[in-house]
């Protein structure tokens, strides 16, 4: 065998092992899914009847707990995009100025975020919960007894709770990325302007901004994707319940697979969750690129 | 002279006030943070019929049996060996397979190379979240549902995409001299890679270990799907499977709980530094 020719062979050697599992575990599932999603099938039986796009117009004409579901989830998303990112902006700020023990507190708020989803649930079940919880104890304590309540049982209050584990796990995670773009920043600029009489504002609006744009946008599609994509923490505390009122995409489609053996149905739900996660990045992108223009 | 004086003072003291109620601010936040752990923690030592009533933070009398009990008697022990065995072949498993296809992306010429690369690279940027479905049929298909291998596979695969993107990245950096006279030294490609490009590349292999053990280690959906039986769940599975059975036993949950999470703060605080700068280096300059 020349050189040439074994050179290439041990290229391939060494892509094998990753493009086998590439292909097996990635690839041959994401083409796979559009296959399933016409089709009823159990996943047990061996053939699967095609039933065309009688899936998609089940969900779309049939099925409001799914389209609930994501309104579940485009709240809690709305409400990380807000809140918590900019809880997570203005850290990032305080922490950005050379204060003392800067680095212990970029330790402390990155702890959540390392936490699973699992423990972060069930240890805030018990921070919500109606007889024993924490917080009911806390506003019994200072007189507002009146408003105790199961927080994660009752419908009024369940998304909220959920939203709120979710916002304290998630905070630190932007805090420590909005910190790295400021950093990235050139001191000189700051100095600069400062010299030339710029007030904090006006520092703010013409050079951290527009600097920090790109990392805004990577920060909001990062949110979007995992908050509407959440699934740990709900299973961990209400399991989607009361009745519907936390159910999410997730939520829906795991039911799908786990309790009801509708791989079909499933695969049609995951086939269009994934497309408005598309569509909600892409008009992300799209919002952000505009603003830079104007 | 003494109006500057005054004009000093009053900066100084702006600047100091302000800085005392930064750090309240942080320090309450931070508290936010840890509160919840700690209470975990203190509750985990109490017994079951004081656990609801008693609410110190440091229990008069710690009730350490409870481990021994969740260990045991509640099976957490056989799930920490199974997160164990599961994080530590997953990591070794990506470390090994994403570095060896970054080195052939990096520095071999193949057919097909840039494409491959692309599609790779833009698995890690599109959601697809309905594809779990799917990978549970295929998973279904080679009869690896409830099987470590089953779940493993899945996992090393879920971690290639950013593994070879970063060794990838970290390979271009990377003078070729110290290889090249390798090579003319004699010393074959394989060699070459394992003894000269890998042990260079431990920066980079430091961030993805954290990666992936934080992933692996944290992992819930997958496990959900494919393990029924007890003796293969990792430590996820096995709190939601405690908490299904004994929902009243609080003491053990927490200390489950608690096993749970040691590890990870262990490894975090260990390694804080390449997770933080990991995390948002590979982000913010990528």
């Amino acid at each position: 065998m020349n050189p040439k020719t074994k050179q290439i062979a041990a290229s391939y050697v060494f892509i094998l092992p990753a493009l086998f599992l590439f292909l097996v575990f990635s690839v041959y599932p994401f083409f796979k899914v559009f296959q399933i999603s016409a089709t009823s099938w159990d996943g047990i039986s061996p053939d699967a009847a095609f039933v065309g796009w009688n899936n998609f117009k089940d969900i779309f004409f049939d099925n409001p707990v799914f389209w609930l579901s994501m309104k579940n989830a485009f709240f809690i998303t709305v409400l990380a995009l807000t809140i918590q990112n900019l809880l997570a902006l203005f850290l990032a700020f305080l922490c950005d100025r050379d204060i003392r023990g800067g680095n212990i507190y970029r330790v402390i708020f990155y702890l959540p975020p390392v936490l699973s989803g699992i423990v972060v649930g069930l240890i805030w079940n018990w921070i919500f919960d109606g007889n024993y919880g924490l917080l009911n104890h806390f506003l019994a304590f200072i007189g507002l007894g009146d408003i105790c309540r199961a927080w994660l049982a009752h419908p009024q209050t369940a998304l909220w709770a959920v939203a709120v584990i979710h916002l304290w796990k998630g905070f630190g995670w932007g805090f420590v990325i909005l910190l790295a773009g400021l950093q990235s920043i050139p001191r000189e600029l700051y100095e600069a302007a400062r010299v030339d009489g710029a007030n904090s504002w006006v520092v703010f609006k013409n050079i951290t901004t527009p600097l920090m744009i790109p990392v805004f946008i990577l920060v909001s599609i990062l949110t979007i994707l995992g908050t509407m994509q959440i699934f740990d923490i709900i299973i961990a505390t209400t399991g989607g319940g009361p009745g519907y009122h936390t159910e999410v995409p997730m939520t829906r489609i795991v039911a799908m697979i786990v309790g009801a053996s509708k791989l079909g149905y499933a695969c049609a739900m995951g086939v269009i969750f994934g497309l408005i996660l598309l569509v909600l990045s892409l008009m992300q992108i799209r919002a952000s690129k505009m603003m830079r223009q104007v | 002279m003494s109006f500057t004086q005054t004009e000093v003072n009053y900066e100084k003291i702006k600047h100091r006030t302000m800085s005392f109620f930064i750090h309240i601010f942080l320090v309450l936040v931070s508290v936010s943070c840890i509160f919840p752990l700690w209470w975990a923690f203190a509750s985990s030592l109490k017994t079951q019929e004081t656990v609801f009533t008693d609410h110190s933070l440091f229990p008069a009398s710690p009730h350490w049996e409870n481990y021994a009990n969740a260990w045991t008697k509640a099976d957490f022990g056989l799930y920490f060996l199974n997160s164990l065995f599961y994080t530590t072949i997953v990591v070794i498993g990506v470390l090994l397979i994403a570095s060896m296809a970054a080195y052939a992306f990096s520095r071999l010429r193949f057919f097909g190379k840039n494409i491959l690369f692309f599609i790779l690279i833009s698995t890690m940027l599109i959601p697809i979240p309905g594809s779990f479905v799917a990978l549970y049929v295929v998973l279904n298909k080679m009869h690896l549902i409830n099987t470590r291998l089953g779940y493993i596979l899945p996992q090393i695969n879920a971690g290639l995409a950013l593994g070879i993107f970063l060794m990838k990245t970290f390979f271009d950096q990377l003078p070729k001299e110290l290889e090249d006279s390798a090579a003319i030294d004699g010393c074959g490609l394989f060699r070459t890679y394992w003894y000269i490009a890998l042990p260079l590349a431990r920066p980079a292999l430091a961030v993805l270990v954290i990666f992936n053990v934080l992933a692996v280690w944290n992992e819930y959906l997958l496990a959900m799907l494919v393990l029924q039986d007890r003796t293969l769940m990792p430590l996820q599975r096995g709190l939601m499977a405690f908490q299904g059975v004994h929902i009243t036993q609080y003491p053990l949950l927490m200390a489950g709980i608690v096993i749970t999470t040691l590890p990870i703060l262990f490894v975090y605080l260990l390694l804080q530094k390449h997770t933080i700068n990991g995390i948002s280096g590979g982000l913010v300059k990528g």
